[in-house]
């Protein structure tokens, strides 16, 4: 991350030509209006924590909150939802930035909650849609206020509607007919005990402005978001890994491929594409020429209805 | 690094209001779908749904409707948000619900937008909704409006027609002050003159919409502006390497700072100079909106969230009595001697309604000066005393800082949102009658 050697040693002269009053840039106009958000929760909430899945939306969220706090050390929380089925490679990462940055992680486990009872093992072997009680039970727990996520606009049609700050009520459920008209920057996160609201600072980012703002930034990623060899299965037209949870069945055969990841999830329900995409350059070209949206291609849990996504917001998921 | 997919993009956002019978959700499917930016597991599942809607053709518009319930009512609740770009150009696109009952949306997707589009129907020309999402668009000072003259494939392409209703909505416009109107003759639904130009209209030499959308001009010049920075958190690290540091955290809301400027803190009114500017990738020289930025000033007051910073030499005018134009956005009317919380730039203070001071009817623009009340939706003054003083920029003149929000004190919703000042419509001194609101 290029926030690591953030100075303030830098002599003024040499950025004097560059900040010339002038229209910012797209991305840069995505990332003052990311900074004011996470400034604005800071200023507001007295808990605020971000969701850390080791994704690459939340690691974008993480180099955007190190920046709107710089020099001082990012003043919220990490809490990752964790299903039990994560890749390794994520949770090594999510453990080194944690480490690096010297961030408090709070782990809230599915498998915790099922041997608590509190959510049940489905079928199909898939903890995506269990993901949402272990977190509003952390949510409760923690007495967290501020629920930052990396959700964007552009993912979803229900996530379309969403807004900036979206007030969630004691049972952490969304009701998107009674939602707080947003108007101007100015938010309104004033909400009763027991409520909570989530903040999603990458709104109004596309997949192709997340995948630019990292190269831009020179963000490092987990290495499944890069092409690599791995043992895969088709399912669905989509290529799992096989694991614990419960795949390869009946006549599934495992073949290895040159998979990449475009979205970080359960590994039962997140799926890898066929690339050759080594670098950050090679995946921005492949993301501007792709004809499937990420949800569309990698997630079984959004092609379940029409209304899937909008259903799981309901409930109290991310 | 670097050298794939580089365009400098700026970003414009827009908004757009008209109703389904318009073919709004058509144009913006429309929009979407002729940038490519409708991808191919999209476009299925709206082929899907159109199939089981038993409709022949697919139907773009059911790639906007976002809710349950808006698709089996067939209409749009809330405001949905859009994203498609160009080589040059990025878009936010605030897709607004054009029903009179929601006009808060409208108001909501307008606020942020630097145009609007406003819908009509070929064969209907103005009507009084047009004119509403007009006078809304004009209420928010949104810079400019496009009029798509939609479905003209079902009235021949007639340049008459077209130029019949342009010169209509000109008239309109110039009533309510709008300076840059772009009436653009189209069919949503067979792609005439939305992203590529029409054969079939050689007696128009304007614009394709996309191709306004790409050229509108989204520079503001930071210079002409008066320099306005609400401080949103103080930051202190008091780390071993920056055991002092004290910073000020908040994006320049107008205007430009530079390093050496003198400035003021308000509403205590402390004086004091810029020392530096700090931003996660170095130093600047100057900062100008919308920049985040962190400011460090050479004097230790008591500078805390909620405070703004203006140039000493030009200080804008503070004060508790609040006038202001909102839309009123709650099913609680506002009463006199109500409190209420009042959100004005990043500082919240308690309130007590004076009282509301007129009503505007947005069909007829005329202002009921004997109003006394405000229901859901409609727009007035009000009169609120603030328990201490704040930053009361014009909207007319600022159309970043002179906002605010009126915020229930019990529950927390959203009252009322407002612009600072008695009404922001803009008289036509030659039509007194039609258009009386000031």
């Amino acid at each position: 991350m290029r926030v690591a050697h953030m100075t303030t040693e830098t002599t003024v002269t040499e950025f004097r030509a560059a900040t010339a009053p002038r229209t910012l840039t797209q991305l840069e106009t995505l990332e003052s209006e990311a900074i004011h958000i996470f400034r604005e929760v800071a200023g507001e909430f007295e808990r605020p924590v971000v969701l850390f899945s080791g994704g690459k939306d939340s690691v974008v969220m993480l180099h955007l909150a190190r920046k709107a706090f710089w020099p001082a050390p990012v003043p919220f929380m990490l809490l990752h939802v964790d299903t039990g089925h994560n890749f390794p490679e994520v949770i090594d990462y999510r453990d080194a930035v944690v480490a690096a940055h010297r961030l408090r992680l709070v782990v809230a486990s599915v498998q915790d909650a099922i041997d608590a009872g509190s959510v049940r093992e489905r079928p199909d072997g898939s903890r995506n849609a269990l993901q949402t009680v272990p977190l509003l039970e952390a949510i409760t727990t923690h007495r967290f206020d501020a629920v930052f996520g990396g959700g964007r606009r552009d993912e979803e049609k229900a996530r379309a509607k969403e807004r900036v700050f979206s007030l969630r009520d004691e049972l952490g459920q969304w009701d998107p007919r009674r939602q707080r008209p947003e108007l101007w920057d100015l938010y309104n996160g004033r909400h009763s005990p027991g409520e909570h609201v989530r903040v999603f600072p990458l709104s109004n980012w596309t997949e192709l402005d997340v995948w630019r703002y990292i190269e831009r930034e020179r963000i490092d990623l987990p290495t499944i978001y890069y092409a690599h060899e791995r043992q895969v299965f088709l399912r669905d037209g989509m290529w799992l890994a096989p694991g614990d949870w419960g795949g390869p069945r009946g006549a599934e055969t495992v073949e290895r491929r040159t998979v990449r990841y475009r979205t970080v999830g359960d590994m039962s329900c997140t799926g890898a594409v066929e690339s050759e995409a080594l670098t950050v350059d090679d995946v921005i070209v492949e993301v501007a020429a792709s004809r499937l949206t990420e949800r569309g291609a990698t997630r079984a849990d959004d092609r379940a209805s029409e209304a899937a996504m909008e259903d799981r917001k309901r409930e109290g998921y991310f | 690094m670097g050298k794939t997919q580089h365009h400098e993009r700026d970003l414009l956002r827009l908004a757009t209001a008209g109703s389904v019978d318009d073919g709004k959700s058509t144009l913006i499917g429309r929009l979407l779908y002729d940038t490519k930016s409708v991808l191919a597991d999209q476009l299925a599942a709206v082929e899907r749904a159109s199939v089981a809607r038993g409709g022949a053709v697919v139907d773009l518009a059911l790639l906007t409707d976002g809710l349950r319930a808006e698709r089996e009512q067939g209409i749009t609740i809330d405001v949905a948000y859009r994203y498609f770009s160009t080589a040059t150009r990025a878009f936010v696109l605030a897709d607004t619900p054009g029903h009179v009952q929601y006009t808060r949306n409208m108001v909501t997707g307008a606020s942020t937008a630097e145009l609007a589009i406003v819908l009509v129907d070929a064969r209907k020309g103005v009507l009084e909704q047009t004119r509403r999402h007009a006078a809304i668009a004009a209420l928010l000072r949104v810079p400019h409006i496009v009029l798509a003259v939609n479905k003209m494939d079902l009235v021949d392409f007639d340049e008459a027609t077209f130029r019949d209703i342009a010169a209509d909505f000109a008239r309109y416009a110039a009533d309510l002050g709008v300076r840059d109107v772009q009436a653009i003759p189209l069919s949503a639904l067979e792609g005439d003159n939305v992203v590529d130009a029409s054969t079939r209209t050689p007696w128009y030499d304007g614009p394709t919409l996309l191709a306004h959308l790409e050229d509108v001009p989204v520079d503001r010049d930071p210079t002409t502006e008066a320099f306005r920075f609400p401080v949103q958190v103080v930051i202190r690290p008091r780390t071993p390497e920056h055991p002092d540091y004290r910073g000020y955290a908040g994006r320049v809301a107008s205007g430009v700072v530079r390093v050496g400027d003198e400035v003021v803190v308000l509403p205590a009114g402390g004086r004091t100079r810029v020392v530096g500017i700090g931003t996660a990738d170095g130093e600047l020289t100057q900062a100008f909106a919308p920049q985040s930025v962190t400011l460090r000033l050479a004097d230790d007051l008591d500078v805390s969230r909620g405070d703004v910073l203006a140039p000493a030499d030009a200080p804008p005018v503070t004060g508790s009595d609040l006038v202001g134009t909102v839309c009123w956005l709650s099913e609680r009317a506002p009463a006199p001697g109500a409190r209420v919380l009042v959100r004005i730039g990043t500082r919240t203070v308690r309130g007590l309604v004076r009282g509301v001071g007129s009503r505007l009817d947005i069909d007829t623009l005329t202002v009921d000066e004997d109003a006394t009340s405000l229901a859901l939706n409609e727009i007035g003054t009000v009169h609120v005393r603030l328990a201490e003083p704040v930053v009361l920029d014009a909207y007319a003149e600022h159309r970043r800082t002179g906002v605010f929000l009126l915020v229930d004190q019990a529950d927390g919703s959203t009252l009322a949102a407002g612009m600072v000042g008695p009404s922001v419509l803009v008289a036509a001194p030659e039509d007194p009658e039609r258009c009386r609101a000031r």
